[in-house]
């Protein structure tokens, strides 16, 4: 049988870590990045006697994500114990959410070539974030740092509503672009704020039941995530056409050797025994709470394009790119607000820095420089204090060595040069050495300007004003 | 003046009037600990010299004229699985035998904030579980009325201490009776607050939804004090009750006239030892007496929240034990190659049998294919229990019922024999179980002379009504004044 | 309900216990006895009534999202067995 006669089936379970300025269940901060063990208390070391009490903001982030995909909020949801051994998890039971979990019945629409498809949301729940293990390369054990432990997390369970590692990186993307929005988490997918863990199945066209799955655990970036369904589904493919069976296991993907390998120590069968956790109570939510949440909702993406299209007059496609990343189009209008020109904003993110982005292998969250440092550097073009090629090479110094445009180009001299005089005097030189050009453009050939600017542009290292260029070139030509 | 005679009233009075320092309260103490602790070993950890400075300390403050709380300077013992900064708790556990908490139980808090003073932490059962003391990891506590009997468990430390006189009152932990049970067998005052009435925070957990902290005095008037100390709403904890704080000193009104009172038959028929009974019997008669209204009622549900209390218990127990992996604290095994024999090793030669017992019967019920059958139908049973006590509060004040259906038993005798240790609980769990206060005070001694006790069961958050009517029975029948433990009879 | 040796065996695994070849049959006999009496709770007349969740009726017991810092980061580690640069040191754990 061929490829093609196979669909890929394709279910997310997605972890976002919530922005909130303290753990889920005790005053610890949640800032990423600080020394081992020093963001944490006994609650969340997990100490005897230690107990949990929920941070409010974790309720109503959740709810917020809810109510942004479209979900039905639970009047009334709980807390469950589940329950395993592993050392970056302290108490030896997470708390999460089993059968009441605060969101459910949820959707959101992905597009792929002007083709729209809905994904559904099955739940949404609340539950703290495990430690971390640092594996120490040539020393004899591992080492347990706890300040992760306990930081809230969402996790959304989609539909195996997927049909193709494309449709799973739109959707992620999607559901990153939803949570930034609505500033419930930073989904900074370099720093583990945003994971996902992918289920395939494969199945002929046509069947009705799904496939065996398989599961891969927290992916944190979109390449791999594609890499991995690809590779993923080949494997089950080629395993069912070789007559075998697919084992429903948990996976591990591995990103040099691109392949996916079963996680060690499977010998043991989990069984969680999730029960209520009796230290926490119940969690309900009444109407007003739910509407007053819903009523406050930021922007969402697809408002925002459209507010593009009318108020801007920028095109669809643009509109939609640049709404695609919450981070990208708050850059847009922050930068708008300073310069004024939209136009100019636009096409700056949308071409140059959106090409070293991809050339970096960078996320729109992780661009250096800030609004009002794009903006002076489109004010500098406007003005006509450096010329757009200038511009260029302004910007890739933004990105490597943030700060003022205007100092960025003072120390590199590349003011560009307005003065008559000098303009006139590089015109004249360029003139003298150029016989040839000055009879071609007599005899008709007007390429012959072209080319006099650009020996122009060079002897003044791109700094000379192309439009005061233009025009004197024409005047002594015509002369 | 025998001063460790004295009930904690009586020495505020002393402290007030200065005829007594501080020191001279703690000092007491210490010689008595140090006359009697080789006897009975109430103690895991003990704190006289600590004791003494900190009641300098205080008498000094006092006489430079500072404002001192009125229990500043008396003296107390802790139940060892509530946790105190800088002194080992240890839950009788060789798990925990060197560790530190690095934090207050808020417990602990507020018995530093009235500055009173810590003489040490009392032995109990490992971890809370079981129900005669014989459980604890370094020794086995004895009754001062027999010493070759149990003092009762799991508080068995802190109800010897106080029946012993080596404390004047100490904090004790109920999940199934642990506070009452004891306090039964050694002839002192038990209560168990309503559910969320005393903060669980830094009480090291046995089973969350039965857990709570209460006190262990000699006489009910001491009760409502430590009560009036240690209750009250608390943020760190989500399951303490957020109202209004009451002095519960003020609800001794030694009448009990008109004040309805259940008998439930079930807690009088087969099992209960006959010497039992008619104390019991007694003491209704002597109810009614003192003007109450008495009256049979049924309470069908003794065996049913005995079957539910283990399961929950033991459910709840079997994932608050699972911190203990060997990672962070506690003991450690030396004998591991791998984490997983690093976690199993370290837990099993960490715990003792009747721990691991019960972790194993909590982790078995709560297992796939077997949560249904038992602990969803536990917790289905646990509202029963409560449907079946609302009813019967509809129509009385109190229930009256034996607390332990025998006296101290002779260490030993059960500690093989889990089932029936368990059901040693049978008067005490269910009112865990539907989170009710209830409290145990002596009603007089067997033929042996060892003490009987009585359980007052209230509804939620009606101490007041419990602890009025144990003192009026108190202060008509004045036990203290007629028997004292001996000590006597040998060590095993 | 019957419980095998196996099974037993499997609840000690989940609960990271071991129990000595000697232990085995104690335990067995043990859970048997008390899980024999736990069955009652499968007699009780609980038709149509709901499950008991949490001890008290409590609810929405929130906390504000204020940051509080633990002063005594020494005393959070001083009770461990073994670490190293501020962290608990385990045996090699490979995933």
């Amino acid at each position: 049988m061929a490829r093609e006669d196979y669909e890929i089936v394709i279910g997310l379970e997605v972890h976002a870590e919530l922005s909130t300025k303290t753990k889920i269940f005790c005053s610890c901060p949640t800032e990423f990045g600080a020394e081992p063990n020093t963001h944490v208390c006994p609650v969340c070391m997990a100490m005897p006697g230690t107990l949990p009490v929920l941070n409010e903001k974790v309720v109503e982030y959740a709810v917020k994500a809810g109510l942004a995909t479209n979900c039905e909020i639970s009047r009334d949801s709980k807390n469950d114990r589940k329950n395993y051994f592993y050392p970056d998890l302290p108490k030896s039971y997470q708390i999460s959410q089993f059968d009441k979990p605060l969101c459910e019945h949820g959707k959101v629409e992905i597009e792929e070539d002007g083709e729209k498809k809905t994904i559904g949301i099955t739940r949404i729940h609340i539950e703290e974030d495990a430690g971390k293990l640092n594996h120490n390369e040539f020393g004899a054990g591992s080492l347990v740092d706890l300040n992760r432990a306990g930081v809230p997390l969402i996790e959304i369970v989609s539909e195996p509503d997927m049909r193709s590692s494309k449709d799973a990186e739109n959707y992620l993307r999607k559901m990153k672009s939803i949570l930034e929005y609505i500033e419930v988490s930073d989904c900074k997918m370099q720093e583990g704020s945003l994971r996902a863990d992918v289920n395939v199945s494969v199945r002929k066209k046509g069947e009705t039941k799904f496939g065996t799955r398989t599961e891969m655990k927290n992916m944190n970036s979109f390449k791999s995530i594609v890499r991995a369904i690809d590779y993923e589904a080949e494997r089950q493919i080629d395993v069912i056409e070789d007559g075998g069976t697919i084992t429903q296991e948990t996976l591990r993907w591995d990103d040099v050797s691109g392949k996916t390998f079963p996680m060690r120590d499977k010998e043991d069968a989990q069984d969680y025994r999730y029960f209520p956790e009796p230290d926490l109570v119940a969690i309900r939510l009444s109407d007003e709470y739910i509407e007053n949440i819903k009523n406050n909702l930021p922007e969402l993406p697809e408002s925002r394009r459209q507010r593009y299209v009318e108020e801007y007059k920028l095109s669809e496609k643009d509109s939609k790119m640049l709404t695609a990343s919450k981070y990208l189009s708050n850059l847009f209008e922050e930068a708008l607000k300073i310069c004024g020109n939209a136009k100019a904003v636009c096409n700056w993110l949308l071409s140059d820095v959106s090409r070293i982005l991809n050339e970096k292998e960078m996320e729109p969250d992780q661009i250096p420089f800030t609004a009002p440092e794009l903006a002076k550097m489109i004010e500098l073009i406007d003005k006509g204090t450096i010329s757009s090629a200038i511009g260029k090479k302004v910007l890739e110094e933004l990105f490597e060595n943030p700060k003022d445009p205007e100092e960025i180009v003072k120390e590199k001299g590349w003011v560009q040069i307005s003065d008559e005089g000098a303009i006139k005097e590089v015109v004249t030189k360029i003139l003298e050495n150029n016989p040839q050009s000055i009879a071609d453009y007599k005899a008709g050939k007007d390429r012959a300007l072209g080319f006099l600017v650009g020996q122009a542009m060079k002897e003044t290292k791109g700094k000379a004003n192309p439009q005061m260029l233009n025009k004197m070139f024409l005047e002594e030509l015509n002369k | 003046m025998d001063i460790t005679e004295l009930t904690v009233h009586e020495l505020m009075d002393k402290l007030k009037s200065k005829e007594l320092t501080a020191k001279e309260i703690t000092k007491a103490y210490v010689d008595r600990i140090y006359e009697k602790e080789k006897d009975v070993q109430a103690f895991v950890t003990t704190l006289t010299e600590e004791a003494i400075s900190k009641a300098e300390q205080i008498d000094e403050k006092r006489q430079n004229g500072e404002t001192l709380p009125e229990v500043a300077g008396i003296p107390i013992g802790i139940k060892d699985n509530i946790c105190t900064k800088g002194v080992r708790t240890t839950c009788s556990s060789k798990m925990l035998e060197n560790f530190i908490s690095p934090y207050d139980a808020t417990v602990t808090e507020k018995l530093n904030s009235q500055e009173l003073i810590s003489l040490g932490k009392l032995n109990m059962d490992e971890f809370a579980m079981g129900a005669s003391t014989e459980y604890s990891y370094f020794k086995k506590t004895r009754n001062p009325w027999n010493l070759s009997t149990v003092p009762g468990g799991s508080s068995g430390g802190s109800a010897t201490a106080v029946a012993s006189s080596m404390v004047p009152w100490a904090l004790g932990s109920d999940t199934g009776g642990s506070i009452r049970q004891p306090a039964s067998f050694c002839g002192v005052v038990g209560l168990k607050p309503t559910y969320g009435l005393v903060s669980r925070y830094g009480l090291v957990a046995f089973a969350s939804s039965l857990d709570q902290i209460g006190p262990i005095t000699k006489d009910v008037e001491d009760s409502a004090i430590l009560l009036n100390i240690i209750s009250g709403h608390d943020e760190k904890d989500s399951t303490s009750a957020n109202i209004e704080k009451k002095d519960y000193t003020k609800a001794l009104k030694n009448d009990v006239k008109g004040l309805k009172i259940g008998i439930p038959k079930e807690y009088f028929g087969e099992g209960i030892n006959p010497e039992v009974k008619e104390k019991l019997e007694e003491t209704i008669k002597k109810y009614k007496e003192l003007g109450a209204i008495v009256e049979d009622c049924s309470l069908d549900i003794a065996d049913y929240a005995l079957a539910t209390y283990y399961i929950i218990a033991c459910a709840e127990a079997s994932s608050n034990l699972g911190r203990f992996d060997g990672i962070r604290y506690g003991y450690r095994t030396k004998n591991f190659t791998n984490l997983k024999e690093l976690f199993k090793n370290s837990r099993s030669e960490g715990f003792g049998a009747e721990v691991k017992r019960r972790i194993i019967l909590g982790t078995y019920v709560l297992s796939s294919g077997y949560y249904d059958a038992y602990y969803k139908k536990a917790q289905q049973v646990r509202t029963l229990v409560k449907k079946e006590f609302d009813k019967l509060f509809e129509k009385y004040n109190l229930l009256l019922t034996p607390t332990s259906p025998t006296v101290a038993f002779e260490i030993g005798t059960k500690s093989n024999n889990p089932l029936e240790m368990y059901l040693a609980d049978i008067c005490t769990v269910s009112i865990n179980i539907a989170g009710l206060p209830a409290i145990s005070i002596p009603c007089g001694v067997n033929s042996e002379g060892m003490p009987i006790g009585m359980q007052l069961i209230g509804n939620h958050f009606e101490e007041e009504t419990i602890l009025n009517a144990a003192y009026t029975y108190e202060q008509a029948t004045k036990f203290r004044e007629k028997y004292k433990p001996e000590f006597k009879g040998g060590a095993k | 309900m019957q419980v095998s040796r196996e099974e037993l065996l499997h609840i000690a695994n989940l609960a990271s216990l071991n129990l000595k070849e000697e232990e085995v049959d104690n335990y067995l006999l043990n859970l048997q006895d008390i899980l024999n009496f736990a069955n009652i709770v499968s007699k009780a007349p609980v038709e149509g009534l709901t499950e008991t969740i949490g001890a008290n009726d409590n609810y929405n017991v929130f906390r504000k999202d204020e940051v509080r810092v633990f002063e005594d980061n020494e005393a959070l580690l001083a009770n461990a067995p073994e670490k190293e640069r501020n962290m608990f040191k385990i045996p090699k754990v490979i995933n």
